[in-house]
């Protein structure tokens, strides 16, 4: 108890200084740090557009929240590991099998990190990827119609945080457990075994996904690690492309109150990936196959527009204790979180959350180390190479509880300080503090659009905060959490905006708005719909039964749906509405929802077909109707479904306008 | 006729082909929920709309205000048309071959007759879509019809309809006036075209 003291005692008193300074900052003057230009740099007039997309993850809420920069407006949400009635994602027959598992349906995720497609180490604008940490899972979203389109489970991993970072040409996607768990040597299976026997039987893996031309993901290989908490990661560039770089704590293996026996020691590592060597192995047929059961779906709309799931059964595991040169240990200090390589790749900046300095690698340094075997120990088959052989300086005075880097292109980088809740910005040359700014309030990641790129836009900079209290106008005790936008194209940063974004967004990413717009889809086209119960006109539009199951191929368009009376219904029937969107004009889809249904509502984009599973309980008759004010005569969009007793003669009978 | 009118009375004629590769008349229309506008091309042979899907969501529109829906199949006009632009363009090439002044009134007169012709017959039909109205249609405006305007601009409801001559239209008013400037210039040597068949090189360089 005397050590939690002391760690409380020790963070509580600057805590509460800063406070102070702010508290005192508010009195004095309403515009805290903000420039008086900063209105007209972030106004966006009415009808204009913002100059960059932002990709802010939900956190808890398991979707996407897009905004506009610099206005913050919150332009969309795509849902990705959480059903979402909004639409009927993970509802509808369609999107169901989306957030299938091999624990079954999983209708809820936590998405921490999206990361934008690269080419040249440039984002490019084609997908953005999503991890989802509880259940470990990875999810492309297409940025021609900001669907999520794939998302693939990880196997052998627990909590799959230091995960999705692209490397330059998106070949590969990292996914890192941050949770070890007992895995079985011979067949990497989860054991049931005493929770204190961490030490002996608990591993992690680092995970690699290979990503296809066409985006498809597969897993292409894992590597068996020791049982520490892998946290963040990022891949190398220009010098260092070919290396993935990732964080542990809990090097101590501690498995109870790891706020503090995760706390002790010194120095953890950065585990340095050699994935390009690692893929030569790959190719050599080298590693093991091992079982690691992981379910993949995915869904085209040119295929039909119907998930798809596929269950596969096994992962290559590559083991550096057989396998020379494939990770390296980095001495990190102390518990580091973020790994960020600055846009040459030369420089590898750990955000040692519990340490009074930002340790800066050396790339070049590591790869003379690792040619001179200065190791100072070895970990599970993985040489520690020796701190100061690699390290090219530290960051004096960074602040407290440095979390993440990101860069500006102009060289330099830019620390978020949690428990001082501020940004820092740094010479990475120097490694020298340049400027600070306070943040509202204890920044978790911050975001330059391009900022983990070869290419950032140094333009603006987003702090992620992960703690609003009196930003905006009380909601009760929960709250939207809070980013500020802040002017980084001077010497000087400069606060220019506060607005509250969804959900719990951990990191985020920003694009140059003409690279997304260009590729963008205003609705699908009727002709290309593949869907099997599609109907491409109302001609077609009919009622089927098979046994206790009823087909109604149903179509919309403003304002009527066809059919829109409906007979011969029974009690105990499952009853299909396969609804096509007849409309081919941009931004008109037609809602569907039947009174009593036991899901979500449909939201049917033009060209698109969804299916919708009803399963009525009382006989008598059923209102639907369209949920999207579509038209003039919206109101007038609904029809009825008659139900009548279990074995009731009333025959199927359906129609129009008659 | 001199070589030079007669080539130039081949290019009035060879011309027209691009009446096959370009519309002739465009409607345009704007509404508050269109601010990229919408619209349709008359060609020689059909009726588009101006992007992929304007003519089936004009028709969408329409079906509000009780309009029959535009389906080009139904216009036979469009069937003959092609025909017609290629007669004009066999018998403009046989006149300029020929050489004689004459037929050029002829085949000039003929060309602004159909020209006039189709201009009415797009009149009437604009009058039917925007008379015939469905009664049962859901928007009724007591003493609103909805012809388009043959040319210039209308405001009908939420949208403003303007209707232009499009390139086509004016190809065929550069062909009608260059045959007429090769009739007139032709007019200008003192033989009347009598001796063209004979006189070409003499006639050229009288002119």
């Amino acid at each position: 108890m005397n050590t939690i003291h002391k760690i409380i005692g020790t963070w509580a008193l600057p805590l509460l200084v800063v406070s102070g300074v702010l508290l005192a900052g508010c009195q004095n003057g309403q515009q805290i740090g903000s420039s008086d230009d900063a209105a007209s740099k972030v106004y966006v007039a009415p009808g204009e557009h913002d100059e960059f997309y932002g990709f802010f993850s939900g956190g808890y809420n398991g979707q996407l929240g897009i905004y506009g920069l610099p206005s913050g407006r919150h332009l969309f949400t795509v849902p990705v590991f959480s059903q979402a009635p909004v639409n009927g994602y993970g509802y509808s027959e369609e999107t169901k099998a989306m957030l299938n598992t091999s624990h079954g349906f999983v209708p809820w995720g936590d998405a921490h990190h999206p990361e934008l497609s690269q080419t040249n180490g440039e984002t490019d604008g084609r997908w953005i990827f999503i991890n989802e940490n509880n259940t470990p899972r990875v999810a492309r979203i297409g940025l021609d119609d900001f669907k999520t389109q794939e998302i693939i489970e990880i196997p052998n991993s627990a909590g799959n945080h230091a995960s999705p970072f692209v490397t330059p040409n998106t070949e590969y996607i990292s996914a890192a457990t941050r949770f070890s768990i007992p895995m079985d040597d011979k067949d990497m299976q989860n054991m049931d075994v005493p929770i204190d026997s961490y030490k002996e039987n608990f591993r992690g893996t680092l995970s690699f996904i290979k990503v296809s031309d066409k985006g498809k993901m597969n897993i292409d290989f894992q590597i068996l690690m020791p049982g520490f908490d892998y946290d963040l990661s990022h891949a190398g560039k220009g010098p260092s492309d070919g290396w993935s770089f990732f964080t542990s704590y809990n090097s101590e293996e501690a498995n109870t109150l790891l706020e503090i026996n995760a706390s002790k020691n010194d120095k953890d590592f950065i585990a340095a990936v050699n994935w390009k060597k690692a893929a030569e192995y790959v190719k050599q047929g080298k590693g093991t196959m091992m079982p690691g059961e992981h379910v993949r779906n995915y869904i085209d709309h040119e295929e039909g527009g119907i998930a798809k799931s596929e269950t596969i059964e096994e992962v290559r595991v590559l083991d550096p204790r057989k396998l020379d040169g494939l990770v390296y240990f980095l001495p990190t200090p102390k518990s580091p979180h973020g790994v960020d390589v600055d846009p040459s790749g030369k420089y590898i900046v750990a955000g040692g959350k519990l340490s009074t300095v930002i340790p800066v690698h050396s790339f070049a340094k590591m790869k003379k180390a690792i040619e001179n075997e200065e190791f100072e120990g070895e970990v599970m088959g993985v040489p520690v190479l020796n701190y100061d052989s690699i390290l090219y300086g530290e960051v004096e005075n960074p602040g407290l509880g440095p979390l993440h880097t990101e860069f500006d292109g102009k060289g330099n980088a830019y620390t978020t300080a949690f428990i001082s809740s501020e940004i820092v910005k740094w010479d990475i040359e120097k490694t020298e503090v340049v400027d600070r700014i306070n943040t509202y309030y204890s920044p978790g990641h911050l975001m330059i659009p391009g900022g983990d790129s070869q290419k950032p836009d140094g333009k603006y900079l987003v702090a992620l905060n992960k703690i609003t209290k009196d930003r905006y106008l009380p909601t009760g005790p929960e709250m939207f959490h809070s980013a500020q936008l802040i002017d980084i194209s001077g010497e000087k940063m400069k606060l220019l905006l506060d607005f509250p974004t969804e959900g719990e967004p951990h990191y985020a990413q920003g694009i140059a708005a003409e690279k997304v717009i260009e590729n963008q889809k205003r609705f699908y086209k009727l002709e290309d719909n593949g869907h099997p119960d599609a109907i491409t006109s109302e001609k077609q539009a009919r009622v089927e039964r098979d046994g206790n199951e009823v087909h109604i191929y149903m179509t919309a368009i403003r304002s009527h749906f066809t059919p829109d009376n409906i007979e011969g219904v029974k009690v105990g029937d499952e009853v299909y509405f396969h609804i096509t969107n007849l409309e081919q004009d941009w931004d008109v889809p037609h809602g569907f929802a039947i009174k009593g249904a036991n899901n979500a509502e449909l939201l049917i984009m033009p060209g698109e077909t969804l299916s919708f599973k009803w399963e009525p309980q009382k006989e008598g008759v059923f209102p639907f109707y369209c949920t999207d004010f579509c038209s003039a005569l919206h109101q007038e969009m609904q029809g009825y479904v008659r139900v009548s007793p279990k074995g009731s003669d009333v025959e199927i009978a359906y129609g129009t306008g008659q | 006729m001199s070589k030079k009118n007669r080539l130039w009375m081949a290019l009035a004629s060879l011309m027209l082909i691009l009446v096959y590769f370009f519309p002739l008349w465009g409607i345009s229309m704007e509404a508050p929920q269109y601010p990229e506008g919408i619209g349709m091309n008359i060609t020689v042979n059909d009726i588009t709309g101006k992007e992929p899907h304007d003519l089936g969501n004009i028709n969408g529109l329409n079906h509000y205000i009780g309009m029959k829906a535009i389906t080009p199949d139904s216009i036979p006009e469009l069937k003959i048309m092609p025909y017609i632009f290629a007669f004009l363009i066999a018998t403009g090439l046989m006149i300029a071959l020929w050489g004689s002044r004459k037929w050029i009134v002829v085949w000039l007169g003929l060309f602004v007759l159909l020209a006039i012709a189709g201009l009415v017959d797009f009149y009437i039909w604009g009058y039917d879509y925007g008379h015939n109205l469905n009664p049962n249609a859901p928007i009724k405006v007591p003493g609103m019809t909805y012809q388009p305007p043959l040319i210039g601009s209308k405001q009908l409801l939420n949208i403003n309809a303007t209707s232009l001559p499009h390139i086509g239209f004016y190809v065929a008013l550069i062909s009608m006036g260059i045959a007429s400037m090769v009739w007139w210039k032709e007019g200008k040597t003192d033989d009347g075209g009598k001796s063209e068949k004979t006189m070409n090189n003499n006639t050229r360089k009288a002119a």
